[in-house]
């Protein structure tokens, strides 16, 4: 991979003056890596307690059925067995069965919060229905083996769009009928632009995008203590401060009662912010048994038990004047939400806000309909609904081009926000109500740099030259911009404690993108520069009251806002008390190492002296009469979200005789704002690719029309491996924001977005001589013989 | 995702082998491992004696005789594909099996196990349909000779008795200077393949003397492609025909792969064979 | 009655002795029986990798064997990779330096395959080292740091 290229942009520098290092815009070492390359990661299977037990979930293997009855004896037989809980067993400790998790909307037509074991209607497979507690694993398996089950299997809907049909069968028998929810997003007078369009065109889409497979599964340990009545539980999660809150509601105890930690975790991608059944079960669990009690999910269960995406039927008209400038849009769009709400309707949500963010649209008006069918519920996987959206818009803009012999790359041009209108408001809000303003950015020279790149104006005589032996290639474009930094806050405390030592406590969660690190950067930026006299633990709801956790690529934004804001605070009083037990102004100070230091003398206090200084002693004032302790906790406010972007340019070449797409080379300029960590923010980038590369060609979660899975393991699921994934440019342009001090912009979704688009619009272009359209992603080798295979009459 | 509890057996001699399966009920075969541990982890077998094989050091030869390659049934793929003996005298053999799975599958997966699996996609099935190969089979009664177009009775299904073993297989292998080609096509690098073409000539310089296509994957079986070759001068054009000759094979259709599909990309994968056959065969 | 057998083994160069169920996986006896966490379990079905170890030298995914398949055997983990508490191993070094690790948790099984594959290919081309790691599933990495550290210190190695 060549060195990535950086255009630096102009922005305010948020650093201070004078400083000997800068950690901010390093590649400094990763916090997290030496334990992890030795194997002393500590993930959730890895915690080992005195007396834990073990459990196992007994699910449904139905997508639709009654549970009529559930006879525990011949597992409780089973030496090993401690315990088959069901529904009437956990009542007594549950306030609330149900969770109630739903992101608020006026949207909602009924409301379908999943309860911790259900009554007596199971609505997906896999479904947990019971759950079995035994020494050990092995155990708790042949025990649920044996539970027995009687079923009554009811129709089942498995496709979206055939669930709004009115004769479809209804996702819950309890139902009246598979609406979820249904609103209009929209601005402007779209009908009257449509009708004085000079061009306009309407497309069909399908997108499907899957699950999310972190290597390391989901996984809970629960322990109560007996003496305090204090339940603590360790699960693999993104969001720690929802899980205490849920489980808080559910078991009706208070925060102090509750606390939640979050381990190592091999991964989240968006499924780990939900709280799950298991997780309240194993708790209820560890209550009865009064032993700590763990479970660990296996990848057969997170096929049918974690959340997933899945499909989105759209149609979409654009509405062009003569010179291919959009004038507006419209559309339906119907969704997959499975049969619980998990999280909300966000996720539809974000993909019609997409369609208005990034390029100039007058007028635009999309319905959403949210959609019930007996599968898992849906929630954010990695893009959290923005690819879907994105790629509509990119292959309507393709749509136009080619009707209107328009190169694609110039109809953008035409249409992307310029630079001289940021801040630039669109006609969308977020779902907050907040208004989607584009706070910085280039779009065009982000497109420019990327063509230039990949060598898009060369290509089409490389192409011809190609076909005339007889091979395939293509090129294609996609361009996104996305909301990151999902507000209102994280919290972050720092902290000089009296041996010296930086502590810092988060409520931002990790998961492998390197929260520890950034977090550290930022802090000790402020706080002497050295990276080994830092502690951060994040996501223990010990440790710090509030916290939002890991979503919407927020973190280094919110949490790394209130890092610095909170480590300025800590500086300055540091500074203030240094300069009370030296002497000195404390204009004359400065910090470097572990100590507070006189400019231009040998004379200095260490960090542990001042801390010890303002950590009280019976009887003395303290010094400069500031308050006690040298810490500081920042939960900076910031609401709106601050927009990153990129342009990503494919270039592939298809075998038609197999319908395999090698992607030749893969170009990808963004930008992500003040870069905090280069190599970080690349293998961001690179992880995302290979995620969008999967949705584009490999990743398709099948069901069948019952709503029984097709795909049970990674056998039948593709994950991009090594060799599947292409030479990739990455390229980067800082457009500082204003909207934090530090100038950021997340960049955790990032590499996904465009992929599908520009990687579809690639094999279209290849595939030109064919004349195929492709309307969907993803595509299979199978789609592509298919177009380019004359039908047999 | 745990195994199902099970009786162990761990023989170390072939005869302690024959006398458990003549003598225990529901018993399987655990060679390599891999096809069979994730059938266990996932309880889709639940057998109640497993009878482990890896401590029979008497089956993992490979042994060459005259006009003959044979190799015991726990040989591991991993020591087919290092074999210089397998290279030199049976190359079809050494390219198929660096087709198979990954590094870790042909550290433990072996060939006997892989021709008792029968799995449509398996490299090692193909070849030895396309060679005819022979199946040593053994039972307290005594040994037989199963030819290999006899060995599958269905799906995945050997025609082996439950108190039979495979304890070797026996491949005629073609003259010095044979062109061999084996080509799959698979979603990704160790994918099982959708569909693969293993294709053995000889040829004296004008015209192919001698060929053998065989097509796999496509089918529960291997399938040997009747297509003429032979007396002819080999081009571009003779191999298209020849690929030609997968629409009368018979293919699998499913929701995933449609049997157009499979043919379509047999087709491919013998044009690409014989391409590579024809370039390696010795022409005179 | 669970059926358990005595086997013993060398795991990182240190004896055990233990009693094992004989349908315990080896990536269970690792993990639980001597608590060495750091072979881990990504989908009991022989393809992701995470759970790749060395026994006798060759890299196998542990969820496929059974631990009394280990009897007698010498087994390398991570944990045994690594010289000393204060040094990494070149490998571990390079994927340091190259971030070919996030969340880190098919790391080990990266690492353990990557001991093998460069000890018979000291000197591999790109495409050797993204076929050799092809069994190996990542989900945050992308590869590309994973390459890079091999192609590092594969370049650093002289005959």
């Amino acid at each position: 991979m060549s060195p990535p290229g950086r255009a630096k942009g102009e922005y305010q520098s948020a650093q201070r003056e004078g400083t000997p290092v800068s950690l901010i815009g390093a590649s400094v070492p990763r916090l997290e890596d030496e334990p992890l390359l030795r194997g002393k990661g500590r993930f959730i299977d890895d915690l080992h307690m005195p007396g834990m037990l073990e459990a196992a979930f007994v699910r449904s293997p139905y997508a639709h059925a009654l549970v009529l009855a559930i006879r525990k004896d011949a597992a409780l037989a089973i030496e090993g067995v401690h315990a088959v809980l069901v529904r009437d067993d956990l009542l007594p400790y549950l306030r609330n069965e149900y969770m109630v998790v739903g992101l608020p909307s006026k949207d909602y037509k009924q409301d379908l919060n999943r309860p911790a074991l259900p009554a007596d209607e199971a609505v997906h497979v896999g479904q947990p229905v019971a759950m079995v507690i035994a020494d050990n694993r092995y155990i708790a398996e042949d025990a649920a083996a044996l539970v027995e089950v009687d079923w009554g299997p009811l129709a089942a809907v498995g496709d979206c769009k055939a669930a709004l049909s009115a004769d479809a069968p209804k996702a819950h028998r309890g139902s009246p009928h598979n609406l979820l929810a249904e609103f209009i997003m929209g601005y402007g007078d779209v009908d009257a632009r449509f009708a004085a369009a000079k061009h306009v065109f309407k497309e069909q889409y399908w997108q499907h995008r899957g699950g999310s497979h972190s290597i390391e599964c989901r996984g809970t340990v629960a322990v109560h203590d007996g003496n305090d009545g204090r339940l603590t539980v360790w699960t693999s999660t993104q969001m720690p401060h929802a899980a205490q809150r849920i489980l808080c509601d559910m078991l009706g105890f208070d925060e102090n009662a509750v606390r939640v930690v979050t381990p190592d975790v091999g991964g989240g991608f968006g499924p780990k912010l939900v709280f799950y059944p298991e997780d309240v079960c194993v708790a209820i669990g560890a209550m009865i048994m009064g032993r700590p009690v763990k479970w660990i999910e296996d990848r057969l269960e997170h096929f049918v038990a974690t959340t997933q995406e899945r499909d989105q039927y759209w149609e979409a008209e654009a509405a062009v004047d003569a010179d291919g400038r959009l004038l507006a849009i419209r559309g339906e769009v119907i969704h997959d939400h499975g049969a619980y709400t998990a999280r909300g309707v966000n996720l539809p949500y974000n993909s019609a806000e997409q369609i208005a963010i990034g390029y100039e649209l007058p007028a635009y008006r999309m319905k959403v309909r949210v959609a019930l069918t007996n599968k898992v519920a849906v929630t954010p996987v990695r893009g959290a609904g923005h690819p879907q959206g994105v790629f509509v818009m990119e292959r309507l803009l393709d749509r136009i081009a080619r009707e209107l012999k328009l190169d694609r790359a110039e109809v953008r041009r035409r249409n992307l926000v310029p630079a001289n209108k940021m801040p630039y408001q669109t006609g969308v809000k977020s779902r907050g109500g907040i208004a989607i303003v584009l706070d910085s950015g280039d779009y065009p020279r982000c497109q420019e740099d990327a063509l230039v790149r990949a060598g898009w104006s060369d290509f089409p005589p490389r192409q011809a030259e190609a076909r005339k032996a007889g091979r395939y290639l293509g090129i294609g474009i996609g361009n996104f911009v996305k909301g990151t930094g999902r507000g209102p806050f994280e919290t972050v405390t720092v902290r000089i404690g009296p041996s010296g030592r930086i502590l810092v406590h988060t409520g931002a969660a990790a998961m492998g993108q390197s929260t520890k690190t950034m977090l550290a950067q930022i802090v000790c930026e402020q706080l002497g520069g050295d990276m080994t006299n830092i502690t951060v633990v994040a996501g223990d709801t010990g440790t710090v009251a509030t916290g939002m956790g890991g979503s919407n690529s927020r973190q280094a934004v919110l949490a790394g806002s209130s890092a610095h804001t909170a480590s300025v605070k800590v500086r300055n009083k540091l500074i203030k008390v240094a300069s009370h037990l030296l002497e000195v102004g404390e204009q004359d100070l400065e910090i470097e190492g572990r100590s507070v230091l006189v400019k231009g003398a040998d004379i200095k206090v260490d960090f542990a002296k001042v801390a010890g200084a303002v950590a009280g002693t019976a009887g003395y004032s303290l010094p400069g009469g500031v308050e006690p302790g040298l810490e500081a906790t920042d939960s900076v406010v910031i609401d709106s979200m601050t927009y990153a972007n990129g342009t990503a340019v494919a270039e592939v070449e298809v075998d038609i005789e197999t319908g395999a797409v090698h992607i030749v080379k893969l170009v990808f300029v963004h930008d992500c704002g003040r870069i905090l960590h280069p190599m970080i923010v690349e293998g961001q980038l690179l992880g995302g690719i290979a995620h969008g590369i999967g949705n584009a060609l490999f990743e398709w979660m099948r069901y069948d029309d019952d709503g029984q899975p097709l795909c049970g393991t990674l056998a039948d699921y593709l994950l991009v491996t090594a060799t599947e994934m292409p030479s990739i440019e990455l390229a980067h342009h800082e457009s500082p924001t204003p909207l934090n001090p530090l100038g950021i912009k997340g960049v955790g979704e990032c590499g996904v977005i465009p992929i599908a688009p520009a990687v579809i619009s690639a094999v279209e272009d290849a595939l030109a001589p064919f004349g195929a359209r492709i309307t969907r992603t993803p595509i299979t080798p199978s789609d592509i013989v298919a177009m380019v295979t004359p039908r047999k009459t | 995702m745990k195994p199902a509890p099970f009786k162990y057996h761990d023989p170390r001699t072939l005869d302690e082998v024959l006398s458990l399966l003549g003598s225990l009920e529901d018993a399987r075969l655990l060679a390599g491992g891999q096809s069979l541990m994730p059938m266990l982890n996932m309880r889709l077998a639940q057998p109640l004696n497993i009878i482990d094989l890896n401590r029979l050091e008497e089956l993992t030869y490979i042994r060459l005789g005259d006009e003959i390659l044979e190799i015991g049934a726990m040989a591991r793929q991993r020591d087919i594909e290092f074999s210089d003996v397998v290279r030199q005298a049976f190359p079809l053999m050494y390219e198929a099996v660096r087709h198979i799975g990954h590094r870790q599958t042909r550290n433990r997966g072996t060939i006997g196990g892989s021709l008792c699996h029968l799995d449509p996609s398996a490299e090692l099935v193909c070849v030895a349909a396309a060679v005819g190969a022979t199946v040593i089979v053994a039972s307290q009664s005594g040994r037989r000779e199963i030819p290999f177009a006899k060995f599958p009775a269905g799906l995945m299904t050997p025609s082996i008795e439950s108190n039979e073993m495979v304890i070797a297989i026996r491949f005629p292998i073609w003259k010095s200077g044979h062109g061999y080609g084996f080509e799959e096509f698979a979603r990704r690098h160790g994918d099982f393949a959708l569909a693969s073409a293993a294709v053995l000539l000889e040829s004296d310089g004008h015209r192919i003397t001698r060929a053998r296509v065989t097509v796999g994957g496509i089918a529960p079986q291997p399938q040997t492609l009747l297509a003429k070759l032979e007396g002819r001068s080999a081009s571009e054009a003779l191999f298209a025909e020849a690929a030609e000759s997968c629409d009368a094979l018979e293919a699998m259709n499913d929701l995933n792969y449609t049997s157009d599909y499979r043919r379509h990309i047999a087709k491919a994968m013998v044009k690409r064979a014989l391409r590579k056959a024809y370039g390696r065969v010795s022409k005179h | 009655m669970a059926e358990s057998r005595s086997i013993s083994l060398k795991v990182n160069g240190v004896s055990y002795h233990e009693d094992v169920e004989v349908r315990m996986t080896l990536a269970d006896f690792l993990r639980h029986s001597l608590e060495l966490t750091g072979t881990h379990i990504g989908c009991e079905h022989g393809v992701c990798g995470a759970c790749t170890v060395l026994v006798d030298g060759r890299s196998v995914r542990s969820c496929l064997m059974l631990a009394i398949q280990a009897n007698g055997r010498e087994v390398t983990t991570i944990e045994g990779v690594a010289p000393s508490p204060t040094e990494l191993h070149p490998i571990q070094q390079a994927l340091r330096e190259h971030h070919g690790l996030q969340c880190g948790f098919c790391t080990p099984g990266v690492v353990m395959t990557l001991l093998e594959f460069l000890k018979d290919c000291p000197n591999p081309t790109e495409e050797e080292v993204r076929v050799a790691i092809s069994g190996n599933l990542c989900r945050c990495t992308g590869y590309q740091g994973i390459v890079d550290a091999v192609l590092a210190v594969a370049g650093g190695k002289r005959a």
